[in-house]
Protein backbone atom coordinates (compact mmCIF):
# COMPACT_ATOMS: atom_id res chain seq x y z
CA UNK A 1 0.00 0.00 0.00
CA UNK A 2 2.86 2.32 0.85
CA UNK A 3 4.78 1.89 -2.42
CA UNK A 4 1.74 2.21 -4.68
CA UNK A 5 0.48 5.12 -2.58
CA UNK A 6 3.74 7.01 -2.99
CA UNK A 7 3.72 6.48 -6.78
CA UNK A 8 0.13 7.76 -7.04
CA UNK A 9 1.03 10.68 -4.76
CA UNK A 10 3.87 11.68 -7.11
CA UNK A 11 1.39 11.62 -10.00
CA UNK A 12 -1.05 13.78 -8.02
CA UNK A 13 1.60 16.44 -7.43
CA UNK A 14 2.32 16.68 -11.17
CA UNK A 15 -1.39 16.52 -12.04
CA UNK A 16 -2.20 19.32 -9.59
CA UNK A 17 0.60 21.53 -10.87
CA UNK A 18 -0.54 20.95 -14.47
CA UNK A 19 -4.12 21.89 -13.58
CA UNK A 20 -2.96 25.34 -12.48
CA UNK A 21 -2.22 26.06 -16.16
CA UNK A 22 -5.93 26.83 -16.44
CA UNK A 23 -5.27 30.24 -14.88
CA UNK A 24 -3.21 31.20 -17.95
CA UNK A 25 -6.21 30.89 -20.26
CA UNK A 26 -7.65 28.43 -22.82
CA UNK A 27 -4.73 28.55 -25.27
CA UNK A 28 -2.15 27.69 -22.60
CA UNK A 29 -4.27 25.02 -20.95
CA UNK A 30 -5.35 23.27 -24.15
CA UNK A 31 -1.78 23.57 -25.46
CA UNK A 32 -0.51 21.93 -22.27
CA UNK A 33 -3.04 19.10 -22.66
CA UNK A 34 -1.86 18.60 -26.23
CA UNK A 35 1.79 18.67 -25.17
CA UNK A 36 1.11 15.84 -22.65
CA UNK A 37 0.30 13.64 -25.63
CA UNK A 38 3.55 14.48 -27.38
CA UNK A 39 5.84 13.55 -24.44
CA UNK A 40 8.54 11.14 -25.55
CA UNK A 41 8.21 11.91 -29.26
CA UNK A 42 9.79 10.94 -31.54
CA UNK A 43 10.88 7.84 -29.57
CA UNK A 44 7.27 7.27 -28.56
CA UNK A 45 4.27 7.78 -30.80
CA UNK A 46 1.52 10.33 -30.14
CA UNK A 47 -0.07 9.82 -26.66
CA UNK A 48 1.93 6.64 -26.00
CA UNK A 49 3.45 8.20 -22.91
CA UNK A 50 -0.03 8.92 -21.51
CA UNK A 51 -1.04 5.31 -22.09
CA UNK A 52 2.09 4.04 -20.34
CA UNK A 53 1.29 6.31 -17.41
CA UNK A 54 -2.32 5.14 -17.35
CA UNK A 55 -1.28 1.49 -17.25
CA UNK A 56 1.20 2.14 -14.42
CA UNK A 57 -1.37 4.13 -12.42
CA UNK A 58 -4.08 1.55 -12.98
CA UNK A 59 -1.67 -1.16 -11.79
CA UNK A 60 -0.91 0.90 -8.69
CA UNK A 61 -4.59 1.53 -8.03
CA UNK A 62 -5.51 -2.14 -8.34
CA UNK A 63 -2.60 -3.22 -6.12
CA UNK A 64 -3.49 -0.51 -3.59
CA UNK A 65 -7.15 -1.52 -3.41
CA UNK A 66 -6.40 -5.26 -3.32
CA UNK A 67 -3.93 -4.72 -0.44
CA UNK A 68 -6.51 -2.60 1.38
CA UNK A 69 -9.15 -5.31 1.01
CA UNK A 70 -6.74 -8.04 2.14
CA UNK A 71 -5.65 -5.94 5.13
CA UNK A 72 -9.24 -5.15 6.13
CA UNK A 73 -10.24 -8.80 5.76
CA UNK A 74 -7.35 -9.87 7.93
CA UNK A 75 -8.03 -7.19 10.54
CA UNK A 76 -11.69 -8.14 10.87
CA UNK A 77 -10.77 -11.79 11.39
CA UNK A 78 -8.15 -10.86 13.98
CA UNK A 79 -10.94 -9.76 16.36
CA UNK A 80 -13.91 -12.11 15.96
CA UNK A 81 -15.47 -10.95 19.28
CA UNK A 82 -16.07 -7.20 19.44
CA UNK A 83 -15.70 -5.18 22.62
CA UNK A 84 -19.00 -4.55 24.39
CA UNK A 85 -17.96 -1.20 25.80
CA UNK A 86 -17.33 1.81 23.61
CA UNK A 87 -13.62 2.40 23.09
CA UNK A 88 -12.39 5.96 23.21
CA UNK A 89 -10.47 6.69 19.99
CA UNK A 90 -7.15 8.41 20.30
CA UNK A 91 -6.31 8.26 16.58
CA UNK A 92 -7.10 11.20 14.32
CA UNK A 93 -10.23 11.54 12.19
CA UNK A 94 -8.06 11.04 9.08
CA UNK A 95 -6.71 7.73 10.41
CA UNK A 96 -10.13 6.38 11.35
CA UNK A 97 -11.71 7.24 8.01
CA UNK A 98 -9.02 5.89 5.65
CA UNK A 99 -11.24 3.06 4.39
CA UNK A 100 -14.31 5.23 3.78
CA UNK A 101 -12.18 7.99 2.24
CA UNK A 102 -10.55 5.41 0.00
CA UNK A 103 -13.94 4.25 -1.29
CA UNK A 104 -15.00 7.85 -1.98
CA UNK A 105 -11.75 8.49 -3.88
CA UNK A 106 -12.10 5.25 -5.90
CA UNK A 107 -15.67 6.17 -6.94
CA UNK A 108 -14.46 9.67 -7.76
CA UNK A 109 -11.68 8.33 -10.00
CA UNK A 110 -14.30 6.47 -12.07
CA UNK A 111 -16.45 9.62 -12.30
CA UNK A 112 -13.44 11.80 -13.11
CA UNK A 113 -12.32 9.56 -16.00
CA UNK A 114 -15.87 9.42 -17.42
CA UNK A 115 -16.11 13.17 -17.00
CA UNK A 116 -12.86 14.73 -18.18
CA UNK A 117 -10.94 11.91 -19.89
CA UNK A 118 -13.70 10.14 -21.83
CA UNK A 119 -16.15 13.03 -21.67
CA UNK A 120 -19.17 10.75 -21.36
CA UNK A 121 -20.75 12.49 -18.37
CA UNK A 122 -19.34 15.94 -19.11
CA UNK A 123 -21.97 18.62 -19.94
CA UNK A 124 -19.89 19.55 -23.02
CA UNK A 125 -17.56 16.60 -23.47
CA UNK A 126 -15.69 17.78 -26.54
CA UNK A 127 -12.34 16.04 -27.09
CA UNK A 128 -9.36 18.34 -27.53
CA UNK A 129 -11.01 21.20 -25.63
CA UNK A 130 -10.26 20.41 -21.97
CA UNK A 131 -10.47 24.06 -20.90
CA UNK A 132 -14.04 24.43 -22.18
CA UNK A 133 -15.01 21.02 -20.73
CA UNK A 134 -13.69 22.00 -17.29
CA UNK A 135 -15.56 25.30 -17.33
CA UNK A 136 -18.77 23.57 -18.48
CA UNK A 137 -18.33 21.09 -15.60
CA UNK A 138 -18.09 23.47 -12.72
CA UNK A 139 -20.92 25.71 -13.89
CA UNK A 140 -23.14 22.84 -12.67
CA UNK A 141 -23.25 23.12 -8.87
CA UNK A 142 -23.54 19.42 -8.03
CA UNK A 143 -20.58 18.45 -10.21
CA UNK A 144 -18.55 21.04 -8.31
CA UNK A 145 -19.78 19.48 -5.06
CA UNK A 146 -18.59 16.01 -6.16
CA UNK A 147 -15.11 17.41 -6.73
CA UNK A 148 -15.02 19.31 -3.43
CA UNK A 149 -16.10 16.24 -1.41
CA UNK A 150 -13.61 13.99 -3.20
CA UNK A 151 -10.74 16.44 -2.71
CA UNK A 152 -11.47 16.75 1.01
CA UNK A 153 -11.42 12.94 1.25
CA UNK A 154 -8.13 12.98 -0.67
CA UNK A 155 -6.72 15.57 1.73
CA UNK A 156 -7.39 13.32 4.75
CA UNK A 157 -6.13 10.26 2.83
CA UNK A 158 -2.81 11.90 2.01
CA UNK A 159 -2.42 13.33 5.52
CA UNK A 160 -2.52 9.89 7.12
CA UNK A 161 -1.24 7.98 4.09
CA UNK A 162 2.05 9.79 3.58
CA UNK A 163 3.16 9.49 7.19
CA UNK A 164 1.84 5.93 7.30
CA UNK A 165 3.91 5.03 4.23
CA UNK A 166 6.99 6.41 6.00
CA UNK A 167 6.21 4.05 8.90
CA UNK A 168 5.55 1.04 6.68
CA UNK A 169 8.65 1.53 4.55
CA UNK A 170 10.76 1.94 7.69
CA UNK A 171 11.85 5.46 6.77
CA UNK A 172 10.41 6.94 9.95
CA UNK A 173 12.10 7.08 13.34
CA UNK A 174 11.70 9.12 16.52
CA UNK A 175 13.88 11.95 15.22
CA UNK A 176 12.16 12.22 11.84
CA UNK A 177 8.60 11.75 13.07
CA UNK A 178 7.75 15.45 13.34
CA UNK A 179 9.32 16.10 9.93
CA UNK A 180 7.24 13.38 8.25
CA UNK A 181 4.04 14.61 9.92
CA UNK A 182 4.80 18.16 8.79
CA UNK A 183 5.52 17.09 5.21
CA UNK A 184 2.29 15.04 5.24
CA UNK A 185 0.31 18.09 6.37
CA UNK A 186 1.92 20.38 3.79
CA UNK A 187 1.45 17.84 0.97
CA UNK A 188 -2.19 17.25 1.89
CA UNK A 189 -2.95 20.96 2.06
CA UNK A 190 -1.01 22.00 -1.06
CA UNK A 191 -2.51 19.23 -3.21
CA UNK A 192 -6.06 19.87 -1.96
CA UNK A 193 -5.88 23.66 -2.28
CA UNK A 194 -4.26 23.30 -5.71
CA UNK A 195 -6.94 20.95 -7.01
CA UNK A 196 -9.81 22.87 -5.43
CA UNK A 197 -8.63 26.20 -6.83
CA UNK A 198 -9.91 25.16 -10.28
CA UNK A 199 -13.59 24.44 -9.46
CA UNK A 200 -13.66 27.39 -7.04
CA UNK A 201 -12.25 29.69 -9.74
CA UNK A 202 -14.89 28.54 -12.23
CA UNK A 203 -17.72 28.77 -9.72
CA UNK A 204 -16.69 32.30 -8.72
CA UNK A 205 -16.30 33.33 -12.36
CA UNK A 206 -12.54 33.87 -12.16
CA UNK A 207 -12.10 31.30 -14.95
CA UNK A 208 -14.80 31.27 -17.65
CA UNK B 1 -16.93 4.73 47.13
CA UNK B 2 -19.62 2.44 45.74
CA UNK B 3 -19.25 1.12 42.23
CA UNK B 4 -21.24 -0.80 39.67
CA UNK B 5 -19.15 -3.29 37.69
CA UNK B 6 -20.18 -4.91 34.45
CA UNK B 7 -17.81 -7.85 34.03
CA UNK B 8 -17.43 -10.34 31.18
CA UNK B 9 -18.27 -13.77 32.59
CA UNK B 10 -17.45 -16.84 30.52
CA UNK B 11 -17.18 -20.22 32.33
CA UNK B 12 -14.78 -21.73 29.79
CA UNK B 13 -13.33 -21.33 26.33
CA UNK B 14 -16.26 -22.95 24.55
CA UNK B 15 -19.08 -21.29 26.50
CA UNK B 16 -20.96 -18.19 25.41
CA UNK B 17 -19.99 -15.26 27.58
CA UNK B 18 -21.97 -12.26 28.76
CA UNK B 19 -21.61 -9.07 30.75
CA UNK B 20 -22.80 -9.53 34.35
CA UNK B 21 -23.48 -6.61 36.71
CA UNK B 22 -22.09 -6.53 40.26
CA UNK B 23 -22.11 -3.95 43.04
CA UNK B 24 -18.99 -3.27 45.11
CA UNK B 25 -19.30 -1.17 48.27
CA UNK B 26 -16.78 0.75 50.38
CA UNK B 27 -13.96 0.86 47.83
CA UNK B 28 -11.01 2.97 48.98
CA UNK B 29 -9.21 5.25 46.54
CA UNK B 30 -5.90 3.75 47.67
CA UNK B 31 -6.87 0.28 46.46
CA UNK B 32 -5.48 -0.96 43.19
CA UNK B 33 -7.94 -2.09 40.55
CA UNK B 34 -7.05 -5.73 41.26
CA UNK B 35 -7.54 -5.25 45.02
CA UNK B 36 -11.00 -3.91 44.22
CA UNK B 37 -11.66 -7.12 42.26
CA UNK B 38 -10.31 -9.13 45.22
CA UNK B 39 -12.97 -7.49 47.43
CA UNK B 40 -15.62 -8.44 44.87
CA UNK B 41 -14.32 -12.02 44.70
CA UNK B 42 -14.28 -12.44 48.50
CA UNK B 43 -17.86 -11.28 48.50
CA UNK B 44 -18.76 -13.70 45.68
CA UNK B 45 -17.09 -16.63 47.50
CA UNK B 46 -19.00 -15.81 50.72
CA UNK B 47 -22.21 -15.82 48.72
CA UNK B 48 -21.27 -19.18 47.22
CA UNK B 49 -20.82 -17.82 43.70
CA UNK B 50 -17.96 -18.39 41.28
CA UNK B 51 -15.26 -15.70 41.72
CA UNK B 52 -14.16 -13.65 38.68
CA UNK B 53 -11.04 -15.21 37.14
CA UNK B 54 -8.28 -12.79 36.15
CA UNK B 55 -4.55 -13.13 35.55
CA UNK B 56 -2.17 -11.46 38.00
CA UNK B 57 1.22 -12.13 39.51
CA UNK B 58 3.67 -9.46 40.71
CA UNK B 59 1.15 -6.62 41.15
CA UNK B 60 4.10 -4.25 40.71
CA UNK B 61 3.57 -3.51 37.02
CA UNK B 62 6.61 -5.47 35.87
CA UNK B 63 5.46 -9.02 35.10
CA UNK B 64 2.87 -8.41 32.40
CA UNK B 65 0.42 -10.99 33.75
CA UNK B 66 -2.55 -8.79 34.48
CA UNK B 67 -4.49 -7.18 31.74
CA UNK B 68 -8.11 -6.27 31.18
CA UNK B 69 -9.98 -3.77 29.14
CA UNK B 70 -11.51 -1.23 31.52
CA UNK B 71 -14.16 1.04 30.05
CA UNK B 72 -12.91 0.24 26.55
CA UNK B 73 -9.28 1.02 27.36
CA UNK B 74 -6.54 -1.58 27.80
CA UNK B 75 -5.40 -1.38 31.46
CA UNK B 76 -7.90 1.44 32.04
CA UNK B 77 -7.68 5.22 31.93
CA UNK B 78 -4.10 5.58 33.22
CA UNK B 79 -1.00 4.63 31.27
CA UNK B 80 -0.02 1.75 33.52
CA UNK B 81 -0.91 -1.86 34.18
CA UNK B 82 -4.26 -2.78 35.77
CA UNK B 83 -2.46 -3.74 38.99
CA UNK B 84 -0.92 -0.26 39.26
CA UNK B 85 -4.16 1.51 38.41
CA UNK B 86 -5.63 2.97 41.57
CA UNK B 87 -9.29 3.43 42.37
CA UNK B 88 -8.76 7.15 43.02
CA UNK B 89 -9.07 7.56 39.25
CA UNK B 90 -12.73 6.58 39.57
CA UNK B 91 -15.60 8.34 41.30
CA UNK B 92 -18.39 7.18 43.59
CA UNK B 93 -21.29 5.76 41.60
CA UNK B 94 -19.22 5.01 38.49
CA UNK B 95 -20.24 2.16 36.20
CA UNK B 96 -17.12 0.31 35.07
CA UNK B 97 -17.05 -2.15 32.15
CA UNK B 98 -14.42 -4.87 32.46
CA UNK B 99 -13.65 -7.16 29.52
CA UNK B 100 -10.85 -9.52 28.56
CA UNK B 101 -8.34 -8.72 25.79
CA UNK B 102 -10.24 -9.46 22.60
CA UNK B 103 -8.28 -10.98 19.73
CA UNK B 104 -8.61 -14.16 17.70
CA UNK B 105 -5.04 -15.02 18.68
CA UNK B 106 -5.89 -14.53 22.39
CA UNK B 107 -8.82 -16.91 23.02
CA UNK B 108 -10.64 -16.44 26.32
CA UNK B 109 -9.83 -19.23 28.80
CA UNK B 110 -12.22 -18.07 31.52
CA UNK B 111 -13.80 -14.70 32.39
CA UNK B 112 -10.97 -12.16 32.03
CA UNK B 113 -8.19 -14.70 31.46
CA UNK B 114 -6.95 -15.09 27.90
CA UNK B 115 -4.45 -17.52 26.41
CA UNK B 116 -1.43 -15.46 25.36
CA UNK B 117 0.73 -18.36 24.21
CA UNK B 118 0.74 -16.79 20.72
CA UNK B 119 3.26 -14.32 22.21
CA UNK B 120 5.36 -17.22 23.50
CA UNK B 121 5.45 -18.72 20.01
CA UNK B 122 6.66 -15.38 18.59
CA UNK B 123 9.44 -15.29 21.21
CA UNK B 124 10.38 -18.91 20.47
CA UNK B 125 10.74 -18.03 16.80
CA UNK B 126 13.58 -15.56 17.40
CA UNK B 127 13.58 -13.90 20.81
CA UNK B 128 16.93 -15.41 21.78
CA UNK B 129 20.64 -15.00 21.10
CA UNK B 130 23.39 -17.51 20.47
CA UNK B 131 25.70 -17.50 23.47
CA UNK B 132 28.51 -19.86 24.46
CA UNK B 133 27.89 -21.89 27.59
CA UNK B 134 30.37 -21.87 30.44
CA UNK B 135 31.40 -19.05 32.70
CA UNK B 136 29.72 -15.70 32.22
CA UNK B 137 31.80 -13.33 30.07
CA UNK B 138 33.12 -10.06 31.45
CA UNK B 139 30.39 -7.45 31.52
CA UNK B 140 32.53 -5.02 29.52
CA UNK B 141 33.89 -7.53 27.03
CA UNK B 142 31.50 -6.43 24.28
CA UNK B 143 31.28 -2.66 23.80
CA UNK B 144 27.79 -1.35 23.01
CA UNK B 145 27.40 2.22 21.70
CA UNK B 146 25.26 4.33 24.04
CA UNK B 147 22.47 5.10 21.51
CA UNK B 148 22.15 1.38 20.70
CA UNK B 149 22.05 0.50 24.38
CA UNK B 150 19.30 3.10 24.89
CA UNK B 151 17.24 1.76 21.97
CA UNK B 152 17.69 -1.83 23.16
CA UNK B 153 16.70 -0.91 26.68
CA UNK B 154 13.69 1.13 25.61
CA UNK B 155 12.38 -1.86 23.65
CA UNK B 156 13.41 -4.39 26.31
CA UNK B 157 11.04 -2.76 28.80
CA UNK B 158 8.15 -4.54 27.01
CA UNK B 159 6.53 -6.87 29.56
CA UNK B 160 4.47 -8.74 26.95
CA UNK B 161 1.14 -7.94 28.60
CA UNK B 162 -0.72 -7.76 25.27
CA UNK B 163 -2.29 -4.32 25.79
CA UNK B 164 -1.06 -3.32 22.30
CA UNK B 165 -3.09 -6.14 20.72
CA UNK B 166 -6.10 -5.36 22.91
CA UNK B 167 -6.03 -1.65 22.07
CA UNK B 168 -5.37 -2.03 18.34
CA UNK B 169 -8.57 -1.74 16.29
CA UNK B 170 -7.06 -4.44 14.04
CA UNK B 171 -5.85 -6.77 16.80
CA UNK B 172 -2.29 -6.42 15.53
CA UNK B 173 0.77 -7.54 17.50
CA UNK B 174 3.24 -5.34 15.62
CA UNK B 175 4.27 -3.26 18.67
CA UNK B 176 5.05 -6.31 20.81
CA UNK B 177 6.92 -8.08 18.02
CA UNK B 178 8.86 -4.95 17.06
CA UNK B 179 9.91 -4.35 20.67
CA UNK B 180 11.26 -7.89 20.97
CA UNK B 181 13.03 -7.75 17.59
CA UNK B 182 14.59 -4.31 18.09
CA UNK B 183 15.73 -5.16 21.60
CA UNK B 184 18.05 -7.88 20.29
CA UNK B 185 18.72 -6.64 16.75
CA UNK B 186 20.52 -3.45 17.83
CA UNK B 187 22.86 -5.25 20.22
CA UNK B 188 26.12 -6.91 19.13
CA UNK B 189 25.00 -10.10 20.91
CA UNK B 190 21.95 -10.27 18.64
CA UNK B 191 23.81 -10.00 15.32
CA UNK B 192 24.17 -13.71 14.38
CA UNK B 193 20.36 -14.06 14.14
CA UNK B 194 19.65 -10.51 12.99
CA UNK B 195 17.95 -11.49 9.71
CA UNK B 196 16.43 -14.84 10.69
CA UNK B 197 15.01 -13.26 13.86
CA UNK B 198 12.93 -10.64 12.08
CA UNK B 199 11.79 -13.01 9.32
CA UNK B 200 10.84 -15.87 11.66
CA UNK B 201 9.18 -13.73 14.31
CA UNK B 202 7.06 -11.86 11.77
CA UNK B 203 6.06 -15.11 10.05
CA UNK B 204 5.04 -16.60 13.39
CA UNK B 205 3.14 -13.42 14.27
CA UNK B 206 1.21 -13.61 11.00
CA UNK B 207 0.49 -17.32 11.42
CA UNK B 208 -0.93 -16.70 14.91
CA UNK B 209 -3.77 -14.73 13.31
CA UNK B 210 -2.96 -11.22 14.51
CA UNK B 211 -4.21 -8.35 12.36
CA UNK B 212 -2.16 -6.03 10.20
CA UNK B 213 -0.89 -2.60 11.17
CA UNK B 214 -2.72 0.45 9.81
CA UNK B 215 -0.63 2.92 11.84
CA UNK B 216 -3.43 4.11 14.09
CA UNK B 217 -1.05 4.46 17.05
CA UNK B 218 -3.56 3.00 19.54
CA UNK B 219 -0.97 0.41 20.65
CA UNK B 220 1.71 2.92 21.66
CA UNK B 221 -0.92 5.05 23.42
CA UNK B 222 -2.05 2.05 25.49
CA UNK B 223 1.40 0.55 26.19
CA UNK B 224 2.08 0.70 29.95
CA UNK B 225 5.82 0.70 29.24
CA UNK B 226 5.79 3.45 26.64
CA UNK B 227 7.17 1.44 23.69
CA UNK B 228 7.11 4.07 20.92
CA UNK B 229 5.34 3.69 17.58
CA UNK B 230 8.74 4.27 15.94
CA UNK B 231 9.64 0.72 17.01
CA UNK B 232 7.27 -0.60 14.35
CA UNK B 233 8.98 1.52 11.66
CA UNK B 234 12.33 0.16 12.83
CA UNK B 235 11.05 -3.41 12.62
CA UNK B 236 9.78 -2.73 9.08
CA UNK B 237 13.25 -1.42 8.17
CA UNK B 238 14.85 -4.56 9.63
CA UNK B 239 12.33 -6.69 7.71
CA UNK B 240 13.13 -5.00 4.38
CA UNK B 241 16.85 -5.39 5.07
CA UNK B 242 16.47 -9.09 5.94
CA UNK B 243 14.30 -9.71 2.86
CA UNK B 244 16.95 -8.09 0.63
CA UNK B 245 19.71 -10.16 2.23
CA UNK B 246 17.69 -13.37 2.01
CA UNK B 247 17.23 -12.78 -1.72
CA UNK B 248 20.99 -12.82 -2.31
Amino acid sequence: MATTGVIMLLFLIVHMAGNLKIFFGPTDFNGYAHWLRTIGEPALHYSWYLWIQRVVLLGCLVAHVVSAIQLTHRDIHARPQRYRSKRPWRATFATNTMRYGGVIIALFVVWHILDLTVGAVNPRGEAGHPYQNVVADFQVWWIGLIYVVAMLALCLHIYHGFWSAAQTLGANNAARNVAFKTIATILALVITVGFLSVPVAVMTGLVS
Amino acid sequence: MNLTLRIWRQPNADAEGQMVTYQVADVSGDMSFLEMLDILNEDLILRGEEPVAFDHDCREGICGSCGMVINGQAHGPERTTACQLHMRHFADGDVIDIEPWRAGAFPVVKDLVVDRSAFDRIIQAGGYITAPTGTAPDAHAVPVPKPDADTAFENATCIGCGACVAACPNGSAMLFTSAKINHLNVLPQGQPERESRVLNMITTMDEAGFGGCTNTGECAAACPKGIPLASIAKMNREFLRATRKAGR
